[in-house]
């Protein structure tokens, strides 16, 4: 499965500048792996010590947060935009 | 002697930063005392700068000051000789020191109501008062927090003003760039009171309603600041959040002054997203550790409505993090069911002693018309919140009718009237003479 990735401001420096990349994988826990694997130092920025998604960051399998759905469990289908977000903002 | 604050954490140095933003930052930035900004996560430190979340965790970044030391009674004094609004208590604010000489829609100094009637009816034996921050220019607290970020957004460079509102934050950033220079461009929820619709559209800058709920809009607006077509705009409430939120401090500078510059012991604050309640302890804090108030316990209550209540329902579970909702509330200010500042509140509600608690719609609208009736005050559902809630921990025995309570009403009824509408209207409709007004038994 190939997936489009928005970048937020904070990680393009792992991905020189771009805002938008593609990755693989069925699920978002893969798609993490593989973005990972052509960025290396993401997956720290975005996952905890735990492997758990950081507590300020928001992520978007199309229009749903994956708290939602699973998790990093949520199934990424063929073509689909994840999102990557800062949770701090708002209010 | 300047007094040097850090938020939370260590204070690393930011060159150790492996990622940081893209945006760039003028080579000097007067922001009065504001020295840097911190993670309240990690304790990263970053030079100031339109950034809001910290480059190692995404936790968010607060303003850490050089705050004046020296004769605390000086500093009441040079207070009391400032203006009657917020930039009175501009050497504790993220702003230049002529602040107060710049364009702005000074808001502030709302009254501090002691609410007797109010009191008799929850059989309060302390002393109960209403801090109304209707009273603002937009008529919401909102103005607070706009107006400091309004200086961020000047000492940026920034030339349009934006943010994700529920609305009242739209109406105080639309005044607010009117008033100073700035295009605005704010985004909505498309279905929105009308009242606030309308207060947010008046002021002539660019309104647009998202199909979705806030929080939508705020993802929405997250999105837009990242790409090319966001560039050049401050919003208030992403990118300048850091500035923004330092805005609700003065609720807390207000009520103690107002109070002889003594602390209340009790404090209950409406929740949406919980930058409010964070940055009242931040404030109250800031004025004991500067001897402006006398260092005793205070305990901070944060009120929920049901249908959008992840703090509350986080708090009563005994979790540290926050559980996202999807909000089913008249409370349409406090709809945010993912709040960004969730877990802080947690944390200052256990360290003070406090709690969350909510009220469902119906206790809303009781308690808008209950502070009405005994107080002349007509508070916005948000308003309605926290006098129900205070209602309610009074009654369960955990909050002290005995001590000195301190309840925010944050915005103004009128914007809120479909809230009411339903329930409230004419005793009778007459013909215009004395039988039919005999007839109708209103005399007496």
């Amino acid at each position: 499965m190939s997936v489009n990735v928005r970048i937020p401001t904070i990680l393009r420096t792992y991905t020189g500048g771009q805002a938008e990349v593609s990755a693989q994988g069925a699920t978002l826990a893969d798609v993490i792996q593989s973005l990972e694997k052509d960025h290396p130092g993401i997956a720290a920025r975005v996952l905890d010590d735990q492997g758990k998604l950081r507590r300020f960051v928001n992520v978007y399998v199309n229009d749903d947060d994956v708290r939602f759905e699973q998790g990093l469990q949520t199934a990424t289908p063929d073509g689909a935009g994840v999102s990557i977000i800062p949770a701090v903002a708002g209010g | 002697m300047a007094v040097q604050t850090a938020p939370t954490g260590d204070t690393n140095s930011a060159a150790g930063a492996p990622a940081t933003t893209t945006v760039s930052t003028p080579a000097s930035v007067d922001l009065g005392p504001a020295a840097a900004l911190s993670c309240r996560e990690c304790g990263q430190r970053f030079p100031l700068g339109p950034i809001f979340a910290c480059a190692e965790c995404f936790g968010p970044l607060e303003v850490a000051y050089d705050l004046p030391g020296g004769d605390p009674e000086e500093l009441k004094k040079r207070i009391a000789e400032g203006p009657d609004n917020i930039w009175r208590y501009a050497p504790l604010l993220p702003v230049p020191a002529d602040v107060a000489t710049k364009p702005s829609i000074n808001p502030g100094f709302t009254k501090l109501v002691k609410a007797d009637n109010l009191a008799r009816e929850l059989g309060v034996t302390g002393s109960l008062h209403i801090k109304d921050d209707s009273g603002n220019p937009t008529h919401s607290f909102k103005d607070r927090v706009v107006a400091i970020a309004v200086e961020a957004a000047r000492a940026f460079g920034f030339t349009t003003l934006s943010c994700s509102s529920t609305g009242n934050l739209a109406g105080a950033v639309g005044a607010a760039a009117a008033r100073a220079g700035f295009r605005s461009c704010v985004f909505i929820p498309h279905d929105l009171e009308q009242g606030k619709v309308v207060m947010a559209a008046v002021y002539g800058g660019e309104l647009v309603g998202i199909e979705g709920n806030y929080d939508d809009v705020n993802r929405f607006c997250s999105e837009l600041i990242g790409d090319p077509l966001g560039e050049g705009w401050g919003f208030v409430n992403v990118n300048l959040r850091p500035y923004y939120g330092e805005g609700s401090k003065t609720l807390a500078y207000e009520i103690c002054e107002q109070l002889g510059w003594r602390l209340p012991d009790q404090i209950v604050v409406p929740i949406a997203s919980g930058s409010q309640l964070t940055k009242i302890d931040k404030g109250l804090q800031e004025l004991i550790r500067l001897g402006l108030v006398e260092d005793k316990p205070y305990k901070i209550f944060g009120a929920q409505a049901k249908g959008c209540s992840p703090v509350s329902t986080a708090f009563k579970a005994g979790h540290d993090v926050v559980r996202p909702q999807k909000p089913d509330t008249i409370a349409k200010s406090l709809a945010i069911g993912n709040p960004a500042d969730g877990p802080y509140v947690l944390d200052i509600a256990r360290r003070t002693g406090g709690a969350v608690e909510d009220v469902d719609d119906e206790q809303i609208v009781a308690a808008i018309k209950l502070l009405a009736r005994t107080e002349g005050i007509f508070a916005e559902t948000a308003g309605g919140v926290t006098v129900g809630v205070t209602k309610k921990l009074i009654e369960a025995g955990v909050l002290d009718p005995a001590l000195t309570t301190v309840v925010l009403n944050t915005g103004d009824g009128l914007k809120t009237l479909d809230a009411v509408a339903e329930t409230t209207g004419p005793t009778a409709t007459i013909r215009p003479d004395l039988d039919a007004f005999r007839a109708a038994g209103l005399a007496g």
